[in-house]
């Protein structure tokens, strides 16, 4: 019985491995078919930071105040923006129903698939924020700190804002709707990585505000995988 | 007697039907002798004069938003866990109860901070949190609208409510961090005056006036979602006065 | 009476937070009131079918 339940396990902890595999390359190489639309979400993140300074002042000691915050709330809109692909299509096809219905533990899948999502929408937005960083005025230290803090909270953004994706597959009014649903869960991550920035200008330390971020990440890790396979089996019921 | 048999839409129509006026009578004589203490028994209080006399709204239904949430977060976690159609229908029944509070809660907190901090809004910790928990109950209530299926709402409805209970000590640790990070530029909320025993035996009363308006109108909304749902059912049929009980 | 109405010159936000709370209190037992209403009628109105449990 023991030796029976040790080879399950080892199987099981391989069929991870394969599956995590499997769904993120297959995402990568879809991703990279459409990539056009990558970068018009990409665009809407741009624009959107660049939108701020017209609407309010170009004065550079208020810029830098509000720079981490705008580069945030960008990244923010820019996740939303690009949640509602996550599950789509795989839904309309019927490919996520197979997906369920394969021997592959349904977490790890999702996994792969959220983890793929960040690799084309999350990481180019870590990659301009320096850019849009200066143009804010930012310098040096908390030029780094803000592109640190995105790099540890993006990843949370794409892991809590699945959850919002597989509940709203296939609902009345997806988008605005998916909003509603992941925006107040976001609070946090925006409050600690943009604080993180903030902090640094006020002359503090950083630490905290990323070590509460990747505490963050970290409990968005273990759950929501778990939260966002039964969301998905949810929608397919 | 079997504790299970009530988790049984049809054993526990008729137990809600006669449960609720108990509540419902209580809840308003509890509302009745709080009010009496509030506005004849309790005095004009030294430092905010006639104004606080909000309180004994403001704090009982800023209690009950967040503990109706939990008790929602309870019954979803039973219904994902069981899969009881029962536990999801009181989530459901709770979710507009829970919104109401929370907006008393904010108006109140509004009306109640311009006399008292000269502001009807500060970015204060515990407004922020309200205010998000509010936006979390309205999140519940457009899921549920907008699905069809009542068995997938409800379970999508429950899997949004433990993320979110999951979410709300984050969310105000987050709102409180924020706050103190920035207390210069706010108003400082934090110096509570000292409160006469008469002024909180008045808010417990009206405490539980809240709580038990909640149990009863929870109580009649989770009849009328049976009545939607198995509105086919053969046990329905036998429902002594359905049509005229209900007038 | 007066007196009591003008709460010591915060009427307006004593009297604002009652009465929107009695308003919405109101509205919320309505308006379960009519849901609770159409939901009997419509069950009441259904064909009664054995099997369904």
């Amino acid at each position: 019985m023991a030796g029976a339940g040790m080879s399950a396990d080892v199987d099981s902890g391989a069929g991870v491995g394969a599956a995590l595999r499997w769904s993120v390359e297959r995402d990568l190489r879809l991703a990279l078919r459409s990539r056009s639309e990558l970068g018009v979400q990409l665009m809407f993140y741009v624009i959107v930071v660049t939108l701020f300074p017209l609407a309010s002042t170009p004065e550079r000691m208020l810029l830098a105040t509000m720079g981490p915050g705008v580069l945030w709330v960008a990244a923010l809109l820019a996740s939303l923006l690009s949640l509602p692909r996550l599950f789509a299509s795989d839904f309309a096809d019927g490919t996520l129903e197979q997906i369920a219905l394969s021997p592959f533990p349904m977490p790890a899948l999702v996994f792969g698939k959220i983890l793929a999502h960040w690799l084309t929408t999350g990481l180019p937005i870590v990659l301009l924020a320096p850019l849009l960083g200066i143009q804010y005025g930012l310098d040096g230290t908390a030029l780094w700190i803000v592109t640190l803090s995105l790099l540890i909270g993006t990843p949370i953004l794409s892991l809590l804002g699945a959850i919002g994706a597989a509940l709203t597959l296939g609902v009345r009014g997806g988008g605005s709707l998916l909003a509603l649903l992941i925006l107040p869960l976001y609070v946090p991550i925006l409050i600690f990585g943009a604080g993180s920035a903030d902090a640094v200008r006020a002359g503090l330390s950083a630490s905290a505000n990323l070590s509460l971020l990747g505490a963050g990440l970290l409990i968005a890790l273990v759950g929501a995988p778990l939260a966002t396979a039964a969301s998905v089996r949810i929608a397919l019921d | 007697m079997n504790v299970y048999q009530f988790s049984s839409p049809a054993t526990f129509y008729p137990f809600a039907g006669w449960l609720a006026p108990w509540f419902a009578w209580s809840a308003a004589l509890l509302a009745i002798a709080g009010l009496w203490i509030g506005f004849a028994v309790a005095p004009t209080d030294f430092q905010q004069g006639e104004a606080y006399r909000i309180i004994f709204i403001h704090v009982p239904t800023a209690w009950m938003s967040m503990f109706i949430y939990l008790v929602m977060g309870f019954w979803s976690v039973l219904a994902l866990a069981f899969n009881t159609r029962l536990s999801a229908m009181m989530a459901q029944s709770l979710v507009p109860t829970g919104a109401l509070m929370t907006f008393i809660a904010l108006w109140t907190g509004a009306l109640w901070g311009r006399p008292t901090w000269g502001t009807y809004w500060a970015w204060d910790a515990r407004m922020t949190s309200e205010l998000i928990l509010l936006f979390l109950y309205f999140g519940v209530m457009a899921l549920r609208n907008a699905i069809d299926d009542p068995r997938r709402a409800d379970r999508a409805c429950a899997v949004l409510t433990i993320v979110g209970a999951v979410n709300i000590p984050i969310i105000y640790f987050s709102v409180q961090w924020w706050n103190t990070l920035h207390q210069g530029a706010s108003v400082s909320l934090t110096a509570a005056p000292r409160m006469a025993s008469i002024m909180l035996i008045g808010m417990l009363v009206m405490a539980f006036a809240a709580w038990f308006y909640t149990i009863a109108v929870s109580l009649w909304r989770v009849q009328a979602i049976i009545l939607e749902r198995e509105r086919s059912a053969s046990w329905i049929s036998a429902l002594p006065g359905l049509a005229g009980a209900l007038r | 009476m007066m007196d009591f109405l003008a709460m010591g010159g915060y009427g307006f936000f004593v009297w604002g937070a009652y009465g929107v709370t009695a308003v919405v209190v109101i509205a919320e037992l309505s308006s379960l009131r009519a849901r609770r209403r159409a939901a009997a009628q419509l069950a009441a109105s259904m064909p009664h079918s054995e099997d369904l449990p």
